[in-house]
């Protein structure tokens, strides 16, 4: 059984050190707590003990070469049958066996390093080792197309082992290594917002401390269009044009599936006379407050949800599987589902509560210009808690949308149309549209749904609501 | 002399009673009579003591060096500065100790392993104070000072004749809460010894810049009686501690220790002693070694004998041994279980930033560093609730 030795965290946060002097070889036998080897570390030159009874297999790192935290740096071939001779400080042969039964190492060694700040490191290595490792290993992922990759001998070429190892002593460890093992460096948050946006860490150049992808990286990859266009990696044949899944496609796949599958979609439809809106509108282009602003009915029925909301929070919140909790958002952040360049999207407004009409139209026309110039910004992307979808611009009269995850309610707006409708006991040509409301059943029931989707309803068909409820 | 004789000013010599060479005990007009009871087998018990704390200490350094602890704070070389005024304590006083005090720890009963644990980073304490009546180890510097002489005015209201004794180095009397605990300790009398293991380091700081007198004459300013003693003389030590908390209990107050000693290793782990001292300095120090004193009258005495040394040796082999299994062997608790104490009863806003860290942990990657093993209900999670 060999077992590795990897290189501990010396000094509370240190990442790297130098090994200075071997003071054991290949083949020497070594007692507990025997000072096998003297390394510098940035605060520092100590002795590392050996932590256990054994014949040292290899040396892992050569002297002066720098290596870091997690990295293997000695392999014993631990004594089978042979009983430990006592060891460095004269302590007793159980503590090595002791150290062998509770201490049985994994494949990877971990069990070396059980103290927190190691093993995070351990996986990021950036050393020598693991830079030849991944070398030996570039042919088997290299592309198949290329003959001469396909031809290169997959074992470690001889010139990348320094000399003075004897690594052939136990054989390369690190055959498995491949470039998509290699750890991208980023905190946890960061992968998450990664994850969330379907944004491939790989893909994104970090320019934190050595090398780690921070927010801004993620936010300038997934702004700058650095998520892969929806026409990477085509292949035409005569039959059929396949074509990667990847990017804001894949993402707005994983949307909707786990949206679609989680929550229970129920839609409901009305159909309202908004002639009053429509004429609203039209006074509000004419006035000065609005000059130079974009006013359109879609402002109307932001603003009418942002009030149904209020008055309905029920509609302004998310289920929480994991914590087994309902979540009721305080503020009101509306998001828009807009069509981009590079697909689906739904930038949203925070707080539209807080916003005058003015700066409501001022948002949305921003929004829409900002997603039309494919400039949607990551913080928009993220934090909506109630969603519009406006299929009327196509001059679709109504739909069921799927709820954008991490909320409990979509309202979709149809087309207006001038059309035959009762008015005032008589038949009168009227501006009407049909609205329609997907709400999750878990977080939402039917009555109050209804409520909520009637509500807007009463406002856009007579917008005095605007002010009487707002 | 008497007591009462002594002039407040303390004792300008360090006090001794073991030859630095072997040969019969030093006698001293005082103290001699505060070891009068200690024979041969006393002696050869506080050497086990020496042995086995000194081979704590190196266990525990290799134990970082592998990778099995975050940080260790050697003590080589303060062996018998701490067993000397440990053995002096009755079961029911109560330590207040720096982060140092290992060898306190060991004798007042506290599990090695548990000692371990707080720098593996796997508890926030490590023991339960009122089972040995020793506080957990003090990270903050100094604030355990104050902490022992509130403890002392609370046995001045229930009567009692136990005493608090309070540890902490030379860099610690730097700091203001020193000079508030000496001055509350003397205006009430509160039966407190305060020990102070001069090891001639703040860190990489010397003593020299610390004070310009030796520190033993600070307590006389606060009308606090002081002791210098030599910090390597476990008997000596052991002489000095008994005689402060035998005024303690007889309700005469306060006194004040100065055991001078030398720290032989870093400062911590993470230290190098090389970059601020030089090697003749602790080539010197390494000549007054603290076993290496005693050995030498037990030698004189004919008490050295092979089986003796045999049996020590073992003794401490068997502790080492039995330290690093319980050291690797630990079962990591739950990160959550972090909020698990912080209440005795349930808490609303502890439950709801438990619910979002487990909502935290629950975003991480499997696999990821940044997740802890996840063990529920080990020892250690539950040690802390007793």
């Amino acid at each position: 059984m060999a077992t590795d030795f990897l290189l501990p965290d010396l000094g509370e946060g240190l990442t790297d050190a130098e090994i200075v002097r071997w003071l054991v070889k290949a083949g020497d036998e070594v007692i507990l707590n025997q000072v096998i080897c003297e390394v510098e570390t940035a605060k520092a030159l100590v002795e590392l003990p050996s932590p256990i009874v054994g014949i040292v297999a290899s040396l892992r790192v050569a002297e002066g070469e720098t290596v870091t935290v997690g990295s293997p740096i000695i392999s014993f071939g631990v004594a089978g049958t042979g009983a430990p001779g006592a060891d460095a400080d004269g302590a007793a042969p159980e503590a090595s066996e002791v150290l062998e039964a509770g201490a049985e190492p994994e494949e990877d060694g971990r069990s070396n390093m059980l103290v927190g700040y190691g093993p995070g490191e351990h996986d990021q290595r950036s050393g020598r080792r693991r830079r030849r490792a991944t070398q030996a290993a570039a042919p088997a992922v290299a592309p198949a197309t290329s003959p001469a990759a396909a031809s290169a001998p997959a074992a470690a070429p001889a010139p990348l082992a320094p000399a003075s190892l004897a690594p052939a002593a136990v054989g390369p460890p690190a055959t498995g290594h491949s470039a998509a093992h290699t750890r991208v460096l980023a905190k946890p948050p960061v992968r998450d917002l990664a994850r969330r946006l379907g944004l491939d860490l790989a893909t994104v150049v970090g320019t934190g401390s050595n090398g780690a992808v921070i927010r801004a990286d993620i936010e300038a990859a997934s702004a700058s269009g650095a998520l892969p266009a929806v026409t990477a990696n085509t292949a035409t044949t005569a039959d059929e044009t396949r074509v990667a899944i990847s990017g804001v496609r894949k993402r707005t796949a994983a949307a909707m599936v786990s949206s679609a599958f989680t929550a229970p979609h129920v839609t409901e439809f009305v159909t309202v006379d908004v002639t009053p809106t429509v004429e609203l509108v039209e006074r509000l282009r004419a006035h000065p407050a609005f000059e130079g602003a974009r006013v359109t009915a879609l402002v109307l029925i932001a603003k009418a949800l942002a009030i149904a909301t209020v008055r309905h929070p029920e509609l302004n919140t998310r289920w929480d599987e994991a914590a087994q909790e309902i979540v009721t958002y305080r503020r009101v952040n509306l998001g828009i589902a807009v069509a981009t360049p590079r697909g689906l999207m739904v930038p949203n407004i925070r707080d539209v509560n807080s916003l005058t009409l003015r700066e409501l139209a001022d948002a949305l026309s921003g929004l829409a210009s900002r997603a039309r110039d494919g400039k949607t910004g990551v913080a928009e992307l993220s934090g909506g808690t109630i969603s519009i979808t406006n299929i009327g611009s196509f001059g679709i009269d109504t739909g069921s949308p799927i709820i954008n995850p991490g909320e409990a309610a979509i309202l979709c707006t149809g087309a207006i149309r001038r059309q035959p409708w009762e008015f005032q006991g008589k038949i009168a040509l009227r501006s009407v549209m049909t609205l329609s409301l997907s709400f999750d059943h878990r977080l939402v029931d039917g009555a109050e749904g209804s409520a909520f989707l009637a509500e807007i309803g009463r406002i856009l068909a007579d917008p005095l609501e605007l002010i009487a409820l707002g | 002399m008497s007591i009462a004789s002594i002039e407040i000013t303390g004792h300008a010599e360090a006090v001794a009673l073991l030859p630095t060479t072997g040969g019969d005990l030093i006698p001293h007009p005082i103290f001699s009579t505060y070891v009068s009871d200690v024979g041969d087998i006393e002696l050869v018990q506080m050497y086990t003591d020496l042995v086995v704390a000194r081979r704590i200490d190196t266990e525990a350094t290799a134990l970082q060096r592998q990778g099995e602890l975050g940080l260790w704070a050697p003590m080589q070389g303060q062996e018998a500065a701490q067993v000397g005024s440990a053995r002096a304590l009755r079961a029911s006083d109560f330590v207040f100790g720096s982060y140092r005090e290992h060898a306190v720890a060991y004798l007042r009963g506290v599990d090695p392993t548990m000692i371990l644990k707080l720098w593996r980073g796997s508890t926030h304490s490590g023991w339960n104070p009122y089972e040995v009546n020793m506080t957990t180890p003090a990270i903050v510097v100094g604030s355990q000072m104050l902490q022992a002489v509130g403890y002392g005015m609370g046995i001045l209201r229930d009567r009692s004749d136990d005493i608090a004794i309070t540890y902490f180095g030379d860099g610690a009397t730097s700091q203001g809460d020193f000079s508030e605990a000496l001055g509350f300790a003397a205006s009430f009398a509160a039966p407190v010894v305060f020990f102070c293991q001069n090891n001639q380091f703040a860190i990489s700081a010397s003593v020299a810049v610390q004070t310009t007198v030796p520190i033993v004459q600070r307590a006389a300013g606060f009308g606090i009686e002081g002791v210098q003693v030599d910090g390597n003389d476990v008997l000596a030590v052991l002489a000095v501690t008994r005689y402060a908390a035998e005024r303690a209990r007889n309700g005469d107050g306060p006194t004040f220790i100065e055991a001078v000693t030398y720290r032989m290793g870093p400062h911590t782990t993470s230290d190098d002693p090389t970059r601020y001292r030089d090697a003749e300095e602790v080539a010197r120090w390494k000549e007054r070694d603290p076993i290496d004193r005693l050995l030498r009258t037990l030698e004189h005495r004919g008490l050295a004998t092979p089986q003796m040394l045999a049996d020590t040796e073992a003794t401490a082999r068997d502790f080492a041994a039995s330290l690093r299994a319980g050291c690797i062997g630990t079962v990591e608790p739950a990160p959550e279980s972090i909020f698990q104490n912080v209440y005795a009863e349930p808490h609303s806003l502890i439950d709801e930033e438990r619910a979002e860290f487990v909502a935290y942990h629950g975003i991480l990657e499997p696999g990821s560093p940044e997740i802890g093993s996840r063990e529920i209900g080990s020892p250690e999670t539950t040690a802390g609730a007793r």
